[in-house]
């Protein structure tokens, strides 16, 4: 990849920008521009930008791709590509790929480990305790996790690897997706609703598409009820954040663990002071190993296109 | 003429006596009392010596609701007709079982009630000491999200190879939850569990502790468990290594784990019980790497009703010469 320009829309993981560096690759990095002339930065750098290297909240919309008349491909550092403009993509003849795969174990762990945190309030105990205001006899009442029945919005790869987890807490699965699925151990359920309103636990594992903005809904909060507890490892705007902050301030809502919010790094601040809610910065990939292995792939899927090879993960 | 002489005997025959030394209260008291005339020890003007010597030498069944009392051989001495002692806690380490069973006292504890949440406990530590889920919850808390600080990456959970000290119910229940994250698990107990053949057999902890990543502690605390865990072992567990203790304190060598954390030797630890609760080492409160926990892996209305339903269960069969549900064996 000798001389080849790549724009760089976010810092990446210091290996990444190592073996891009080493490759022989010219780099652009579009996050240390300042916000407001990043259009032109493109612009001025375009006769040489080949390839956009993007993560899942820096993409790249129709105004950049439109900037960049030389590029032939996205490689993006996520799963998620709904910061990028596909359809455009389509037309101008430019190649995406994304890192599928590689972050569904880590995904699924969090999404799991939310759940117990939330229902046996870990993070209050461990402020509760550094505090030190624990004394003999106290104690706080909590929720068992194992043996309560698990909802999944969205039964793909992430869904079924929280499926698979929960199972061994004894906990029946169930599921809502546009169709049902193969799996005759899990229940499912045609409407969002009707899964909130039949399991203890909601997890979001679906894709962000105009379908599924705001899947969960005032009513769907409802349904779950002031017992169920909403776990979010998929996109901030499949949820309706307002909806979901006033069900949690006002008691119709359990709990919550979340690791996406609507408009990241804006968290609302209602949140921060309740015990019940367990807040992570969009963590769901963030293990060494992991980002290792998205790195991995970005890399053998620009080198397979410079190299005129078939890509390792193509989505367009 | 009819009588309903079964129910007239139910009612007027005398309540066994159940001997108290701690204050109770609440649902729980009210079941026992329906069926147990509760001798409270606890509300008695008199020192304890002399109300054991003066109200119980004929008691026959001890409840012991907190391991903060010591069961031992001065006590059993004052009690010449005990029995039984009914234990709520799964661990029985403030009963001296051997002076129980040389009075010819039987003991009992919380079986398995309490197993599903203790292990779902063990594996939420794990999951978040690996994955920072505490720490990124006080980050985010703290507003420091919005660019002024950084978190640094965690670490993956699947196939981690996990250690579980002590594969009896609760360990044997961690491993099964573990299994489904791809953790490779093996396991120290005194013998092999032909049980569990899939399960790799140690039979030294610091042999365990060299070839996992994580050790989980679920035994009991004996004299033979009392500081398993000691520098040795968690210079064999490495920098990356992370302890979970969801079984007493005392397991650890408790001043060495904290020089172990400060100095790296370990990677991080998730610690739900301390040797002197609720006295926690203070350099603890100061560490990214830990997660402390109020020994709460049982606070749930399952773990409660379940184990009030077993003592009581336990209590009626001993009084009417029954096999007990939950004997410890020593």
């Amino acid at each position: 990849m000798e001389k080849i320009g790549v724009l760089i829309t976010h810092q990446p993981l210091p290996y990444l920008e190592q073996e891009l560096t080493r490759r022989g690759c010219r780099l652009f990095r579009l996050w240390e521009a300042p916000e407001t002339s990043r259009l032109e930065f493109c612009r001025e750098n375009s006769a040489a930008i080949r390839a956009i290297v993007g993560n899942s909240n820096f993409g790249a919309d129709a105004a950049t791709i439109d900037a960049l008349p030389k590029v032939e491909i996205i490689a993006s550092f996520s799963v998620g590509l709904d910061k990028v403009d596909l359809v455009k993509c389509k037309e101008r003849g430019i190649r995406v790929t994304n890192t599928p795969d590689v972050l569904t174990d880590d995904v699924a762990d969090l999404a799991i480990g939310l759940a117990i945190s939330v229902m046996r309030r870990i993070p209050s105990a461990d402020k509760y305790v550094r505090s030190g205001a624990w004394k003999k006899g106290d104690y706080t009442l909590t929720t068992r996790f194992s043996g309560k029945t698990v909802g999944i919005l969205g039964l793909g790869r992430i869904g079924i690897a929280i499926a698979k987890r929960a199972e061994a807490f004894d906990c029946p699965i169930s599921y809502y997706s546009r169709t049902e699925k193969p799996y005759p151990n899990y229940t499912y359920y045609s409407t969002p609703v009707d899964l909130a309103s039949n399991c203890d636990v909601l997890v979001v594992a679906c894709a962000l598409t105009e379908e599924t903005h705001h899947i969960v809904n005032r009513a769907v909060i409802d349904a779950l009820g002031p017992k169920g507890v909403l776990i979010n490892i998929g996109r901030g705007p499949h949820v309706d954040e307002s909806e979901l902050v006033a069900a949690l301030v006002e008691g119709r809502l359990g709990g919550a663990g979340l690791d996406v919010f609507e408009n990241e790094p804006h968290v609302p601040d209602e949140l921060f002071g309740l015990d019940n809610v367990v807040l992570v910065p969009h963590v769901g990939s963030a293990t060494i190993e992991t980002r290792t292995a998205m790195a991995d792939l970005v890399l053998g899927n620009l080198e397979a296109h410079f190299l005129n090879k078939p890509l390792l993960t193509p989505v367009v | 003429m009819a009588m309903p002489s079964l129910e007239l005997d139910s009612r007027y025959e005398e309540k066994p006596k159940l001997l108290l030394l701690q204050p109770i209260n609440g649902p729980f008291k009210t079941a026992l009392s329906q069926k147990f005339e509760l001798v409270k020890a606890d509300e008695s003007p008199l020192p304890l010596p002399t109300f054991l010597s003066t109200h119980c030498l004929q008691i026959k069944a001890l409840f012991i609701l907190a391991p903060t009392v010591t069961v031992d051989s001065s006590l059993l001495d004052q009690l010449p007709s005990l029995g039984l002692v009914a234990a709520i806690s799964a661990g029985v380490d403030h009963i001296h079982l051997d002076a129980c069973r040389k009075r010819g006292v039987v003991v009992t504890n919380a079986g398995e009630t309490f197993t599903p949440d203790v292990a779902d406990f063990a594996v939420g530590l794990l999951v978040d000491v690996l994955r920072k889920v505490t720490m990124a919850d006080r980050f985010v808390k703290n507003g420091l999200w919005m660019g002024k600080g950084d978190l640094p990456l965690g670490s993956r959970v699947s196939g981690k190879r996990v250690g579980i000290v002590g594969l009896g119910s609760i360990g044997s229940h961690v491993a099964k939850r573990l299994m489904a994250f791809g953790c490779p698990i093996s396991y120290f107990s005194r013998a092999p569990k032909p049980n569990f053949p899939s399960y790799r057999y140690f039979s030294s902890v610091l042999d365990l502790a060299c070839e996992n990543d994580v050790l989980v502690l679920s035994c009991a605390l004996t004299a033979e468990t009392h500081n398993i865990i000691n520098r040795d072992v968690m210079v064999a567990l490495g920098k990356d290594g992370i302890i979970i203790n969801v079984g007493r304190g005392a397991l650890i060598d408790e001043p060495e784990l904290v020089r172990c954390l400060k100095e790296g030797v370990i990677g991080g630890a998730g610690l739900d019980v301390f040797v002197n609760e609720p006295d926690v080492p203070k350099e603890l409160f100061q560490m990214e790497n830990v997660v402390l926990s109020d020994h709460r892996a049982v606070t749930t209305p399952e773990s409660f009703k379940g184990v009030s339903e077993l003592v009581i269960a336990n209590l009626d069969a001993f009084f009417s010469g029954k096999p007990l549900l939950s004997p410890v064996s020593s």
